[in-house]
């Protein structure tokens, strides 16, 4: 049986691409295998694990948890998105490195953009607030700590307008 | 860990909606927020032929904070709903569940209706639309008719939404007493996970501090939400306490017959019905008693 293709419209990072998908294509399967966004990772596929977190119109949801056609009209932000223009990472990627907030950096992207997230609302978030805002993302490395600590960098740094 | 093929239809309306839903009837489900009915189908526990997506139907997204009642649309998130003051002004039990319903990420998707509809015997909202007597109004292409929550869930994860209805607004009782206070408590194995048991209690007094008005029940020990209307009914009159609650609460765990499996045993369930029953009605009372 061929599949129907739906035609989807979505912003991606900042650029209009339009493609088109069966109905059944997870947004996350779409952002790597289509548009070669590998930033973002694809890890239990069923909303556990938060590696594949995206930004939907400003707020971080599972992309492994909607379809693509249904992005059609709204517009995602990847990890990709959140580099500067000039490629150099943010305050926030960079104070993941500094506070050594990663090691094998499968649960990372989805940690960024939870945090982001976070820091996008509430720019002097409490140990608690971090922690409860990357409650639905796993690491399996780090023990959490020095993520929690990396966001609270990135928040500090931030206050002070670091660049 | 792919969903199964499937056709898709975004509706435009509720209209479009019911009428998508009387041409395909079983074949097809309405997909609201998805973060449970698109693991259901990516476990192939689901394959429906259709799926009718209702996100961009702006008219089943609203809060409408009335004298007697909070309406809600069926696919308003659970995020709106978790950070509306004034909707937990009147109806304090929705933001205190929804701190216990998934993620962020979940909650920024995740719809009040949807997680009604799919019923699960421990999720969070069921139970609070079992104690308050929400009522849901369910539309069909010719018919729309209004059921009070007792009359909706069916069992685990069955509802007796017809295979041509949707969902469409959610109506939650605010209680209008002066010194009421609300309470809801969960055990789960980690923050956000489904409830092993949870249980909500909403409680009204007057100002000698004895119960005029009193709902509460428990989640996740029974095939659907249980409410406890002839034991609440026996607080009225009454001053609360750790002794009374604790009877109170035994007595309702008592009268439940939860299932063992996997993460819990029946016993384990019943211990901890009694626990929380106990716990969230005297934190309800307390917080009655202290209301301005």
């Amino acid at each position: 049986m061929s599949e129907a293709l739906y035609s989807i419209a979505v912003e991606v990072n900042g650029t209009q691409r339009v493609d088109r998908v069966s109905a059944r294509t997870s947004l996350v399967d779409w952002l790597r295998e289509y548009l070669h966004l590998t930033g973002t990772h694809v890890g239990c596929e069923h909303g556990i694990c938060g590696a594949c977190s995206v930004m939907l119109d400003g707020e971080p949801v599972r992309s492994c948890l909607m379809y693509a056609v249904q992005a059609d009209g709204h517009r995602i932000v990847t990890v990709e998105g959140l580099a500067r223009p000039d490629g150099q990472l943010s305050i926030l990627q960079d104070s993941f490195c500094e506070a050594h907030g990663l090691q094998c950096g499968y649960c990372t992207p989805g940690m960024l953009i939870a945090a982001q997230a976070l820091l996008d609302t509430n720019p002097r978030p409490t140990d608690e607030q971090i922690r409860d805002a990357i409650a639905g993302n796993l690491c399996r490395c780090t023990g959490y700590q020095q993520i929690v600590d990396a966001i609270a960098l990135a928040a500090e740094r931030m206050a002070k307008g670091a660049t | 860990m792919k969903s199964p093929p499937f056709e898709y239809a975004r509706a435009a309306s509720i209209e479009e909606a019911c009428e998508l839903m009387h041409q395909h009837g079983d074949a097809a489900k309405i997909i609201a927020g998805g973060q449970s009915l698109v693991p259901m189908m990516a476990f192939r526990l689901l394959r429906p032929s259709w799926l009718i997506d209702i996100n961009e139907i702006a008219a089943l997204k609203f809060v409408a904070v009335e004298t007697d009642a909070v309406r809600m649309g069926a696919c308003t998130r659970q995020r709106v709903v978790a950070r509306d003051d004034a909707l937990a002004a009147r109806v304090p039990l929705l933001r205190q569940a929804l701190v216990c319903v998934g993620h962020t990420q979940t909650r920024n998707r995740g719809t009040v209706g949807g997680s009604l509809v799919h019923a699960d015997p421990s999720a969070e909202l069921p139970l609070v639309a079992q104690i308050l007597e929400a009522r849901l109004v369910l539309r069909a292409k010719s018919e729309t008719r209004t059921l009070p929550a007792a009359e909706f869930f069916a069992g685990p994860m069955m509802t007796n939404l017809r295979a041509d209805e949707c969902l469409e607004e959610i109506q939650w009782p605010v209680w209008r007493e002066r010194k009421t206070g609300s309470a809801f408590t969960e055990i789960s194995r980690r923050h956000g996970d489904f409830a092993m048991v949870a249980a909500a209690a909403q409680i009204a007094v007057d100002d000698d501090g004895r119960c005029t008005r009193a709902t509460f029940g428990v989640g996740g020990a029974a095939p659907a939400p249980v409410a406890f209307p002839e034991l609440a009914q026996s607080l009225i009159g009454h001053r609360l306490d750790k002794t009374k609650s604790r009877a109170v609460a035994q007595e309702a765990a008592a009268a439940l017959e939860p299932d063992s499996d996997i993460h819990a045993s029946a016993a384990y369930r019943r211990h901890l019905a009694g626990v929380l029953a106990a716990r969230v009605l005297l934190d309800a009372y307390d917080s009655a008693r202290s209301a301005a």
